[in-house]
């Protein structure tokens, strides 16, 4: 078991030396970007290198009469300038449906789509060319409220879908048990789940670099290489081994890089211009570059015993998926699949649903339909304990899954499946105490803002727990292709790693290293940087890759193992089963050393590359929504203290504290950041996290306004992280990124209810909410 | 885009003079922004960092003459006592790296309806000191300096030399709501000071109407009810619901919009409750000090 308390450091020194699986290493990035010396995608250049920049529509919904790009070609320094009218593929791009043109093509969809391109000497001549671009716009009318958009008569946001489910994405229908049932006690809520952005610090960059075939080099921060590179090749009209894909520095991701941005814009630019094109966005930018979280309206009934034990739940769930459809199609999947929290319910019945409107195009981010469900599952369970006069612990435990259940899609969760004991945990854990006499400022709501000194304030507690899917579910082929060479370098085995898995933050690249070393018994691991010269790896998404890629790195690295140990075994004339790779040597299983690994390699490398599946899921039955169409479940909980000046609206956090199990903690250090980084996002959504749109139209596209927890924000964290191994997974590992960025902020927003008792059914829970002002 | 770096006042007024479109820029936090968001492309800047007198801060003729281009950090550093609600409001501004560069001066310059500088200031009777070429030195009263939304009492060929304020007679209070803990722009804000030597009271409201703007009507009515009450020699306890009217009172002075940042309605309500509590904060500081 790992678990962290507030101030505790270095607990895994002793077991970082060797590195192998269960250690924490330090990351090779590490030291590189707290010194500010790591290189992001937006530090790439070339000397000859041309800036691009893009001209984005000012509407949410209008047709392009006309575009003039004389005046922006007649701009010193200007080398091209390009519209839809230069793309020589198909002008069709989309992670589920091509449904999204690369650059607009006779009408736009949402404000800050994509019209036309500019490259010039310098950033500021293409911004300023582009701004000299003339688009002559009808206006549209434009569907704004996702709750009218499958109205009879309402406008259709892709006319061509008119018999084709007009702007419905996606409707999952889960039905299950009774269709009429009825029970003693009966709670219903209506929620409602603002826009949460990704917020991630490295926008949008990258450097298309033309190649003397014809074909194109595209360095780029994304989660996905492969999937990015059937789409840029689809605009451009050029086969995969002509567009090229290396990643270049992330600076994080959270979903908000599973969908193209600049990647196609920046390789039409560079193949018309003949020169290397740089684009990098402007905070400003990023955030009409990217998808966000998709805002959520939910109503949901419970139908229970009178001890609490749940009967039946009812749930109808919209999502806005915006312009184009990005993942709405899986987002929907989720919700309607595990929309229902991490319980035991006999009778089911969900309906979820997924709209096109003429908003900011939603998509990916960290918890992916199951963030916005959680926030009222979560309040209608404390809804229920209090109906039922059971405290909100008890409640969950009671309902809470145990390993051999099935849910509602019928899947039988067959690995653990601790809710009880998880929420049991945060519930045992100290509380902070209480405030001082005279409390530092920075203690109390409102902060060094000085704007109360105790008075006001109220503390809440509050309790939320979760389960997410992890990797890709619902029949999706969801492999990794890793490839592994071991060798001789002067005298010392080296292994040599090669995956396209993006490492986007959160340590993936320690983690192959790490696989390597315990399965060939090196020292010395070499990570190559991701490209698309090997096979895919699926996408840095759904708390995949430390399973996915390092489950193909693991099986890559037994295969080596496999044929160096059976050389070996020819040589010593003995049984390979025998036979251990340790260090440099080849060792018996009683440790002596038997040869060298040099001995048996000479100058030859064993190299393997190997696609690895996890198992196999289904589709969702169209009807009832039944189906084994998860690989794992990971289930975490929160137990937040809040501290509320109730008459000012405003709140602080005090503890955020969590259990969670993750099947086995790879790096114990990168566990824990991962949910610390996850329990700060998901507070991040119930306090302050919205981009706010207003009529189609983004009113806060930055950091001054799209406001994201500071460390004043952010409490210290207790953390306690359970092992229990999935039997099914490489090592036992469990998918960790999501559940904590979904249990903290349901539990952030009962702790809030708690201090205030009042029903705050929207979250960000703004201070007004509070008040009533 | 021209960049001017006079190395001395007389220079820096010179060149004002000669390009009365030049911006003058310290610590870069608000016109660098302006300029990167291509909300601004003024025809020249001029920077003021080369003009070392702008740097310091002293006593000057009873009151303390701030120079416009000392940080925040320097003014909680070392002006806490001297002007304690401009320190409280300093400590709000941004991030560490933020108050190490911007400026009080820039803050006026400005004259955001949100600038966190002003409510104290309003509240202290500051003046600003403002000078040109061609006429010298004039005195603006603050609560005269700023004009409209983001425009203030400059001529153009003047710039700001000074902040002039006296020391605090009696406790200073300054409060600012943002929808987090730190590095946030005021949703609502509020300046407070107790002037016992003239039995006056001073206000400051902050993002709650166009302009930065005092509560005139709130502070002659608590400094009124005091008076009568025989509160300022007594040092006796605020009478019941004095507060809280007084908190109504400010909260009338107040126009504020609903924007992205926080409703109308919410502002109003928070000022209220600042004023309320820095009152009797205030209050309770001053009989402390008996």
């Amino acid at each position: 078991m790992t678990s962290a308390v507030p101030n505790s450091a270095g607990a895994s020194e002793t077991t970082a030396s060797r590195g192998r699986v269960g250690d924490s290493p330090l990351r090779p990035d590490g030291l590189l970007k707290v010194t500010g010396a790591f290189a992001y995608a937006s530090d790439l250049s070339r000397d000859d290198m041309l800036w691009g920049a893009t001209l984005r529509s000012p509407h949410p919904h209008a047709r392009i009469v006309a575009i003039d790009t004389a005046p922006a070609l007649a701009v010193p320094g200007v080398h091209a300038v390009l519209t839809a009218a230069d793309v020589p593929g198909e002008n069709a791009v989309g992670l589920e449906h091509l449904d999204q043109p690369a650059l607009a093509e006779g009408v736009v969809r949402y404000q800050g789509e994509a019209v036309a391109l500019v490259a010039a000497e310098h950033p500021e001549t293409a911004r300023r060319a582009a701004a000299r671009i003339v688009v002559e716009y009808e206006e549209l009318p434009a569907v704004t409220d996702p709750r009218r958009a499958l109205e009879p008569g309402a406008a259709l946001v892709h006319p061509a879908r008119r018999d084709a489910g007009g702007n419905l994405v996606r409707e999952v229908r889960m039905r299950r048990g009774d269709p009429a049932p009825t029970a003693p006690v009966v709670v219903a809520l209506d929620f409602e789940v603002g826009m949460q952005d990704q917020a991630f610090l490295g926008p949008e960059s990258g450097l298309a670099v033309p190649g003397a075939d014809g074909g194109v080099d595209l360095h780029v921060a994304t989660q996905w290489l492969h999937v990015d590179q059937r789409q840029v090749c689809h605009v451009l009209g050029l086969p995969p081994g002509k567009v090229r894909l290396h990643l270049a520095g992330v600076g994080g991701a959270f979903g908000g890089r599973e969908d193209l941005s600049m990647h196609a814009h920046a390789c039409l630019l560079a193949l018309r211009t003949g020169r290397p094109v740089k684009m990098s966005y402007s905070r400003e930018e990023s955030f009409f570059g990217h998808v966000h979280r998709h805002p959520a309206w939910l109503r949901y009934e419970f139908g229970a015993e009178r001890d609490g034990t749940l009967v039946y739940a009812r749930a109808d769930i919209l999502f806005d998926g915006g312009a184009y459809a990005s993942s709405t199609g899986a987002v929907v999947g989720n919700g309607g699949s595990l929309g229902l929290g991490p319980y035991r319910i006999p009778n089911v019945h969900v309906d979820a649903r997924g709209v096109y409107t003429n908003n900011p195009p939603c998509g990916a981010m960290r918890g992916f339909g199951c963030v916005q469900a959680a926030f009222a599952h979560e309040a209608l369970m404390d809804e229920l304990a209090d109906a039922v006069g059971v405290d909100p612990v008890e409640i969950r435990a009671r309902n809470g899954m145990r390993e051999g259940d099935t849910n509602i899609t019928g899947q039988v969760i067959d690995s653990a499946a601790p809710v009880a004991e998880l929420i049991r945990i945060v519930r045992d854990m100290p509380l902070p105490p209480g405030s001082p006499p005279e409390p530092d400022l920075r203690e109390l709501p409102g902060g060094v803002g000085n704007t109360t000194h105790g008075e006001g304030v109220v503390r809440g507690i509050g309790y939320a727990v979760t389960y997410k899917n992890v990797g890709f579910s619902e029949g999706y082929d969801d492999y990794s292709t890793a490839r592994v060479r071991l060798e001789v370098s002067a005298g010392e085995p080296v292994a040599t790693v090669h995956t396209a898995a993006a490492e986007v933050g959160q340590g993936l690249i320690t983690v192959e290293q790490q696989i390597a070393r315990t399965e060939l018994g090196v020292e010395r691991v070499v990570v190559q940087q991701a490209d698309t010269t090997v096979g895919s790896a699926g996408s840095t998404s759904a708390s995949r890759q430390t399973y996915v890629t390092g489950g193909a790195v693991k099986a890559a690295c037994e295969a080596v193992r496999d044929t160096v140990l059976a050389r070996a075994a020819g040589m010593l004339q003995r049984a390979a089963a025998d036979l251990r790779l340790d260090g440099d040597k080849i060792v018996d299983v009683s440790g002596e050393v038997l040869t060298g690994v040099a001995d048996v390699l000479g100058d030859e490398a064993v190299e393997e590359t190997l696609e690895w599946r996890h198992r196999p899921t289904a589709p969702l039955d169209e009807e009832t929504g039944a189906g084994d169409a998860h690989v794992q479940f990971a289930f975490s909980a929160h137990r937040a203290v809040v501290d509320v000046d109730v008459e000012l609206g405003l709140v602080k956090v005090v503890a955020l504290d969590t259990a969670q199990d993750v099947g086995r903690a790879v790096n114990p250090d990168a566990v824990l950041g991962q949910i610390q980084g996850g329990s700060a996002q998901g507070m991040g959504l119930a306090l302050m996290e919205e981009v706010v749109v207003t009529d189609g139209r983004v009113r806060n596209p930055s950091f001054t306004d799209y406001l994201i927890p500071t460390i004043l924000d952010t409490p210290p964290m207790r953390i306690e992280v359970l092992e229990y191994a999935d039997p099914h997974a490489p090592y036992g590992v469990r998918g960790v990124g999501e559940p904590p960025t979904i249990s903290s902020g349901p539990a952030v927003a009962a702790a809030i209810r708690a201090a205030t008792g009042k029903a705050l059914r929207r979250v960000p829970v703004r201070p007004e909410h509070i008040t009533g002002a | 885009m021209e960049f001017l770096a006079p190395t001395t006042w007389a220079d820096a007024l010179a060149a004002k003079a000669a390009c009365p479109g030049a911006l003058p820029v310290t610590g870069g936090t608000d016109v660098l922004v302006e300029i990167n968001f291509d909300r601004r492309r003024p025809p020249a800047l001029l920077d003021l960092t080369r003009v070392a007198e702008l740097r310091d801060w002293a006593p000057d003729r009873g009151r303390i003459r701030l120079g416009a281009a000392v940080t925040y950090s320097r003014v909680i550093d070392e002006l806490a006592t001297a002007l304690p609600g401009l320190a409280m409001a300093a400590r709000t501004i941004g991030s560490p790296q933020i108050r190490n560069r911007g400026t009080v001066g820039g803050n006026l310059g400005a004259a955001s309806p949100a600038g966190d500088s002003h409510p104290p200031l309003l509240a202290a009777d500051a003046v600003v000191e403002v000078a040109s070429a061609a006429r010298g030195v004039r005195e603006v009263p603050v609560a005269q300096f700023y004009t409209g939304v983001k425009t203030n009492a400059l001529a153009p060929d003047e710039l700001i030399a000074a902040v002039l304020v006296a020391p605090p007679r009696g406790p200073q209070q300054f409060c600012k709501i943002g929808t987090r803990n730190a590095m946030v722009i005021a949703v609502s804000a509020f300046g407070f000071a107790l002037h016992p030597d003239r039995r006056a009271v001073g206000t400051g409201i902050g993002s709650a109407a166009p302009t930065p703007r005092r509560a005139e009507a709130a502070a002659e009515f608590l400094a009124g009810e005091l008076d009568a009450a025989g509160l300022w020699e007594s040092r006796g306890e605020l009478p019941d619901g004095l507060a809280r009217e007084f908190g109504h009172r400010v909260r009338a002075a107040a126009a504020p919009i609903d924007d992205v940042r926080g409703s109308a309605a919410y502002r109003l309500h928070s000022l209220s409750v600042m004023a309320r509590r820095a009152a009797t904060w205030a209050w309770n500081d001053y009989r402390r000090a008996a």
